[in-house]
């Protein structure tokens, strides 16, 4: 399919913001640093989905969007606290 | 009204990708924290808004992804920081980095 071409700059921007996400993700020097890119992944992603409902005219990927965001976040605050339980 | 919605849509993706600059850019945990967390969120809500000015009938689905990005967001920012904060990572300052403001 062809895109409109707003419609392929607004998916070049997404992907410029996953790698940065995924160049920090890699480089991060401590743990919460990573903590940090993947929590911006995860919003990246639950609104790239919803972007993917526009791109395929099918709004199913609407609730994809909604479990994904909703195991995201249980994933970054569980992280989040066996990062800060290491030092108590 | 469809230029609306893909103007929004632009604006939302360009957040995001400024957001995520911040992110690679900034110098502490805290500072990346602020600058992914709030302007990605940002940005999550204009892009919404432009997929429901193109699309009217998907408004309350949309409304619920909002509200769901709204809720959770500061939740996991916070916890994040309260997790750096208990590990004992010290917060940047100029006198650390030899004075290169």
């Amino acid at each position: 399919m062809i895109l409109p071409a707003l419609h392929l700059l607004a998916v070049l921007l997404l992907a410029v913001a996953i790698g940065f996400s995924f160049i920090r993700l890699i480089l991060g020097p401590t743990a919460p640093d990573r903590v940090v890119a993947a929590d911006t992944l995860a919003v990246i992603t639950t609104a790239g989905l919803a972007g993917l409902a526009t791109v395929f005219d099918n709004p199913i990927y609407l609730d994809v969007a909604l479990v994904y965001g909703t195991l995201a976040f249980v994933g970054t605050v569980a992280i989040a606290r066996a990062i800060e339980g290491n030092k108590r | 009204m469809e230029l609306l919605a893909d103007i929004f849509l632009v604006t939302g993706c360009a957040f995001i990708a400024i957001g995520s600059l911040g992110l690679l850019r900034m110098p502490d945990v805290y500072n990346r924290l602020q600058a992914g967390t709030k302007a990605a969120t940002l940005g999550a809500m204009a892009l919404l808004l432009g997929i429901g000015l193109h699309h009217p009938d998907w408004w309350p689905k949309l409304l619920v992804i909002a509200g769901f990005v709204l809720f959770t967001n500061p939740v996991g920012s916070s916890t994040i920081a309260r997790a750096a904060r208990i590990t004992g990572i010290k917060p940047w300052s100029v006198d650390q980095k030899g004075g290169d403001a």
